[in-house]
């Protein structure tokens, strides 16, 4: 047949108005499936077994019980597991997580390490024999005591995608000059990122390929590095993410893919692995606790001579990761003297990853305090201060800004929140028995964009499918992406139709660093403009369509280098009841500069939704660790908390206009910058209310009442 | 076949009878999920700390993680899956759409039944945590914003969506008290 | 989870004689809590007795004007009940200030009695604790202990009791019923639960294979004026780190009669008999509220990071009592 792109559909323009998520009627009527809900004929049941013991080796694996047991198929270990490849380094850089090449010795380098799987007809029968399984080991004295001060810290060479160490000025001569200096430490707890659906993934062999159904940040990612670990030609396996339970950093390649997919080559038959909630807490990564020391230096005006920040968090025995609170600052404000480091400590833990927005949360948390504290010591506004500390160019890097709109967030904010009105004083407004105060802290995170492909196609019927391997954690990014192509196309979005999370078509970057969508959307523009064009030189659509296919490496090369960075003005008011340490948000408002909004319906439940993180960060989310045995204490949703319904007060996000003429795509992610300040904004309105700085988060009951009782800062 | 550790049951779910022949460790939501291909009803801590598994039994929302499904038989079972009424979305459906009341989508079926299952407690009177005075004689309490977080609390949401799922039960609470009045119902 | 075998009980002699033939059945009723720890491995029952059909779900006013609560009435009916919600307002508040809506529409008033501890080491059979497999020691003594016990503890375990219900019903001298094979019997709840002492996996005064029945609230005119305060690391769907039950009654600002438990504190609610004691007969000032508590607390011993519960138990009665005696005065 025939198309033409629809003239009248051109002129209405799908990207900036609202639109419910075009897989809404399947999440809210339970159609939506997950990756542990697609059923396959035989499916044998995988539950994972963890080592008991913080340090030491496994001696044996009692598995002959076990197997005796009804309905176990198989008991894998280190001493039967098929062997795999771990030497390379996967698409993002880095080599594949020790944790996830399960049972290649007998190693265990912290609690919660995958020592065994076992097999069995049913879930049910798959537990019982997994708690039955007797696993011997020779233990060995461990650490997990992370502390400021620790004997084994040392400076890494790089620190991820950022650099280690940045010491720009001279920095006594700076603190020298300073006529006002803020000295402080502040931590922040190991958090986790909990997705609500554990990790799960289902593995099968299909006529001489590995077929993976999986809950993944990037289907590509998790393909090729299994392909790799099982020596498979990359056109022989094929991962599938169709609907994303969350991920926030954590849903990489991971133990139970990489078991499941061993024990579907053992058994030959399809074999599931999910995780309980608790295993999760050690195989699927974490945000490293942090100590960061913060050093600002300034005249009486508060305009910042020195801007030093010196992060220590941790790793673990078999992989190095650095959680870059220090970068934090790099790209936010000027100082003649700017040090920005990060310092490392090898304890018998899991390694941690990536969180919602790894580095900045934290880095801001610490950051943005010593900032409210140098406005009080100032006399000066927080926002006048920041405002007064704006650069013209990247603080550290020299380069141009592609756009940075912070002080508009932060006078639309002001307007918003009604920070006219508020006094600076500490511990004055009452409401019954609570204390009542205001804060606010700024946000940025890095724009970036990963290479990516994409193939659009033409339908007979004029109607277009867009193929990539793109993944929606709940970001809204399927949503976003067919706005984006039925613009590009000049058809309306009912019209197109967006396939993603099945690595069979080809390449792309995850969902992640906030760079999903921008990078997605890059990939589809081009694509789909080509078609477009192509459509309009000749509409003649064949049966099997007309497809165009994009790659984005080049153009991403051709970029110009610049900051990019999404900004944000963070308000938040609390409610502090020091005769029993209870911390209540009132209210919260974020205004962010974040680009191009390409759904403001979607982009608006991230944003808040960050924020609720920024909550959760403040008051709530901590990890325990026995120091004594080495291993997690209440490693559930009981033991560790995050916001519940009764916690989130009125959170409104919104945006102020923000192009950069110069970048092609326009887009910035949504994903991050909405924690990013957020716990600052609320420890600061803690103070506002209290008059106590609180520098160790969470702000827990207990830490809110001693600080009362011994009427110091806590 | 039935076995000491195993039983032959019916199961009520959404009208629909199920016989089925359960292992007695099986857990409602596991007989949904691995048994029925009810997958709507998740799977979050599997502890009853969450609540994405919440479903209704005789009218009443319960997470299904701690509820046998041996113990279930004879009881009126509601699960995500029979919510809408054919092609017609439940009014608490339409509003989480609508006003995007979920990201990853995990958490919301349970927080749907859940939703469901407050707006019936609330219209039979029953207080909160947060109702100033629990007393009979102070009548039943305003379905407030603070009220509908209160008893939305057993269903945690990951990506941080509160904000739209308690607007969302706070329209659908409107809407089906409109509804009633519109068909002369009793609540 | 083991195998285990199922069936319903359609009277309480039935259930009795399951249990009296077999010492590793176990009652069920909502599960909330035994089939959480039958996944975690730290309850194995060789076959469950489901109790939540037997007649036990009634509330019926006593003729002295008390109540008797069926041991299967499920949490949430009896927060609803008006007569509770009447006569003892505190209690209502306390059961809705547990768990979640679906959780007290499942738990009954049985289990909730007989529920264990959340001490993280006692639920993780990886971990060694004296509650649960006794002479293997108590982590949390040195480890991970902040919301632990501050009173009536001891070096062999220093869990709490989570109840938030059973706080409500300890300052109001609930008495709790019971039947066994051999007959039927009743202990008040201040006498339910066993001291810790070297023997924390010994945890209640029922008698093996006993079921309860039921729980009789004696008439109490001042619980008509209570209340129960929780505070938790949460706003929701937590549990206490603190909590207090409360009942005053005030003429001409004198304290005629005062009821005070304390929850998250111990291996038990906490019924604080030595401040009402010293609150009787006394002026109704924050003063005299404040030197009651600390005459309570003096007995406290708390752990390396649970100090902060004296502080807390201090002020929620003074606050609480504060607000009791302010209602009263109007």
């Amino acid at each position: 047949m025939t198309t033409t792109t629809d003239p009248a559909a051109a002129a209405v323009r799908s990207i900036g108005t609202a639109r419910t998520r075009v897989e809404g009627r399947d999440k809210v009527t339970g159609a939506a499936r997950y990756a542990g809900e697609i059923p396959f004929a035989e499916l044998a049941h995988g539950w994972l077994v963890l080592s008991t013991v913080a340090r030491g080796r496994v001696r044996s694996v009692e598995a002959d019980p076990v197997l005796a047991m009804p309905g176990v198929l198989a008991v894998l270990h280190h001493g039967n597991a098929p062997r795999v490849e771990s030497d390379f380094v996967g698409m993002l850089g880095v080599p594949p997580d020790p944790a996830a090449v399960v049972f290649q010795d007998d190693r265990v380098p912290h609690a919660g390490w995958p020592v065994a799987l076992v097999v069995a007809e049913t879930s049910e029968q798959a537990r019982e024999a997994a708690e039955t399984l007797v696993v011997h080991y020779d233990q060995e004295p461990h650490d997990v005591a992370f502390s400021a001060g620790h004997p084994g810290a040392y400076a890494p060479e790089s620190a991820g995608y950022a650099e280690a160490a940045v010491e720009k000025g001279d920095l006594e001569a700076a603190l020298a000059a300073s006529s006002v200096v803020v000295d402080a430490e502040y931590t922040t707890p190991e958090e986790h990122h909990n997705a609500m659906e554990p990790h799960a993934a289902a593995a099968r062999w299909d006529g001489g390929r590995l077929e993976v159904v999986d809950s993944n940040q990037g289907s590509t990612w998790v393909a090729s590095e299994l392909a790799q670990m099982f020596s498979l030609d990359p056109g022989a396996v094929r991962v599938r993410s169709e609907h994303v339970g969350g991920g926030f950093g954590s849903k990489g390649v991971r133990a139970h893919q990489v078991a499941a997919v061993m024990a579907a080559t053992v058994l030959q038959r399809p074999v599931r692995v999910v995780m309980t909630r608790r295993q999760v807490f050690s195989l699927a990564g974490y945000r490293s606790p942090t100590v960061q020391r913060v050093r600002l230096g300034a005249d009486a005006d508060g305009r910042l001579r020195v801007l030093e920040h010196r992060s220590l968090s941790a790793t673990s025995t078999v992989r190095e990761f650095v959680e870059t609170s220090a970068a934090a600052g790099r790209a936010l404000y000027p100082a003649d003297a700017h040090h920005t480091t990060h310092e490392l400590v090898r304890l018998d833990v899991p390694t941690p990853t990536w969180m919602r927005a790894p580095g900045e949360a934290p880095g801001s948390f610490a950051l943005e305090s010593a900032l409210d504290e140098l406005a009080e010591k100032c006399g000066v506004d927080p926002i006048a201060l920041r405002t007064r500390n704006e650069p013209d160019r990247g603080p550290v890097s020299g380069l141009p800004f592609g756009s940075r709109n912070l002080v508009a967030c932060f006078e639309e904010g002001a307007r918003r929140f009604g920070w006219a009105d508020r006094d600076p004083r500490p511990g004055l407004r009452r409401d019954g028995r609570w204390l009542l105060g205001t804060g606010t802290a700024a946000a940025s995170f890095h724009a970036g964009a990963g290479p990516s492909t994409a193939a659009v196609t033409a339908e007979a019927d004029g109607t277009f499918t867009v193929r990539i391997t793109a993944a929606d954690i709940g970001t809204g990014a399927r949503t976003a992406l067919t706005l984006v192509a039925a613009d590009t196309l000049e058809v309306a979005p009912e019209r197109v139709r967006v396939r993603i999370g099945d690595s069979d078509f080809g390449p792309a970057m995850i969902a992640g660093g906030s760079m999903g969508t921008r990078s997605w959307a890059w990939a589809i523009t081009i694509a789909a403009r080509e078609l477009r064009e192509r459509l309009a030189l000749d509409g003649t659509v064949p049966p099997e369509g007309v497809t165009v296919r994009s790659d984005t490496t080049e153009a991403l090369g051709a970029l110009s280098q610049k900051e990019r960075h999404s900004y944000g003005a963070q308000f938040a008011e609390v409610a502090v009841d020091t005769a029993t340490g209870e911390v209540r948000v009132r209210r919260m408002l974020g205004i962010f500069a974040a680009g191009r909004i390409v759904n403001p319906l979607t982009a608006r439940s991230q944003l808040v939704g960050g924020m609720i993180w920024g909550i959760s960060m403040a008051l709530h989310e901590e990890a325990a660790r026995d120091r004594n045995l080495g291993s997690h204490v209440g490693a559930d949703l009981a033991g560790y908390h995050f916001a519940a319904h009764a916690d989130v007060p009125a959170v409104e996000a919104d945006w102020v206009d923000d192009q950069d003429p110069d970048d092609p795509i326009d887009i910035k992610g949504v994903g991050e910058v909405g924690i990013v300040g957020a716990a600052a904004a609320v420890a600061n309105a803690v103070w506002h209310a209290t008059g106590v700085r609180h520098r160790h988060l969470p702000i827990r009951p207990d830490r809110v009442l001693l600080a009362h009782t011994g009427a110091h800062d806590a | 076949m039935a076995s000491p550790t195993s039983s032959a049951i019916t199961l009520t779910v959404n009208g629909d009878k199920h016989e089925l022949t359960v292992d007695h460790r099986t857990t409602l939501l596991d007989a949904l999920r691995e048994r029925l291909d009810l997958t709507g009803s998740k799977k979050g801590c599997d502890q009853g700390q969450c609540g994405a598994c919440t479903v209704l039994i005789d009218g009443r929302r319960a997470v299904s993680c701690l509820q046998l499904a041996v113990a279930a038989e004879g009881r009126e079972i509601t699960t995500i899956e029979g919510m809408a009424d054919g092609e017609e979305l439940h009014p608490v459906q339409q509003a989480f759409l609508d006003l995007d009341g979920f990201q990853c989508g995990y958490c919301t079926p349970g927080q749907i039944c859940s939703a469901v299952g407050v707006i019936a407690e609330h219209a039979a009177g029953w207080p909160s945590a947060v109702t100033e005075d629990v007393r009979p004689e102070a009548g039943p309490p305003p379905l407030t914003p603070d009220e509908i977080r209160e008893r939305m609390s057993g269903n945690l949401c990951r990506c941080g969506a509160y904000v739209s799922i308690a607007q969302a039960v706070a329209r659908a609470a409107g809407a089906e008290s409109e509804a009633v009045r519109e068909t002369g119902e009793a609540a | 989870m083991r195998e285990f075998g199922y069936q319903r009980a359609s009277d309480v002699s039935g259930a009795l004689a399951v249990l009296d033939a077999d010492p590793d059945a176990r009652f069920i009723g909502g599960g909330t809590n035994l089939v959480d720890l039958m996944k975690t491995g730290v309850e194995r029952p060789s076959r469950l007795v489901d109790v939540r059909e037997l007649p036990l779900d009634e509330i019926a006013v006593t003729r002295d004007g008390g109540l008797r609560i069926g041991a299967t009435v499920t949490n949430s009916d009896l927060a609803a009940h008006p007569e509770v919600r009447r006569r003892y307002p505190a209690l209502a508040q306390a059961v809705l200030a547990g768990a979640s809506g679906q959780l007290r529409n499942m738990a009954t008033v049985g289990g909730n009695l007989l529920q264990r501890t959340r001490c993280a080491y006692f639920t993780d059979v990886t971990k060694p604790c004296n509650k649960r497999e006794p002479g293997t020691g108590c982590p949390a003594v040195e480890g991970e202990h902040r919301n632990h016990a501050i009173l009536g503890a001891s070096g062999h375990c220093v869990a709490v009791h989570p109840s938030d219900m059973g706080v409500a019903l300890t300052a109001f001298d609930a008495v709790v019923s019971y039947e066994t094979a051999q007959g039927p019997g009743e202990t008040p709840l201040a006498d339910f639960y066993l001291p810790v002492g070297d023997t924390p996996h010994r945890e209640t005064a029922l008698p093996p294979g006993a079921l309860i029945t039921g729980v009789t609230l004696p008439p109490a005119p001042v619980a008509a004026r209570s209340r129960y305060r929780k505070v938790r690391e949460r706003a929701s769907y937590a549990f206490a780190i603190g909590s207090v039950a409360a009942a005053l009654d005030v003429r001409d600002n004198v304290v005629r009669d005062v009821r005070l438990a304390f929850g998250a504190v111990a291996s038990r609610p906490w019924r604080a008999r030595a401040a009402e004691r010293a609150l009787t007969g006394g002026p109704a000032t924050a003063e005299a509220f404040a030197a009651a508590a600390d005459a309570e607390l003096a007995a406290a011993e708390p752990l390396r990071d649970n100090g902060y519960k004296v502080t807390l138990i201090r002020n929620l009665v003074v606050a609480v009592l504060s607000e009791l005696a302010e209602e009263d005065a109007r």
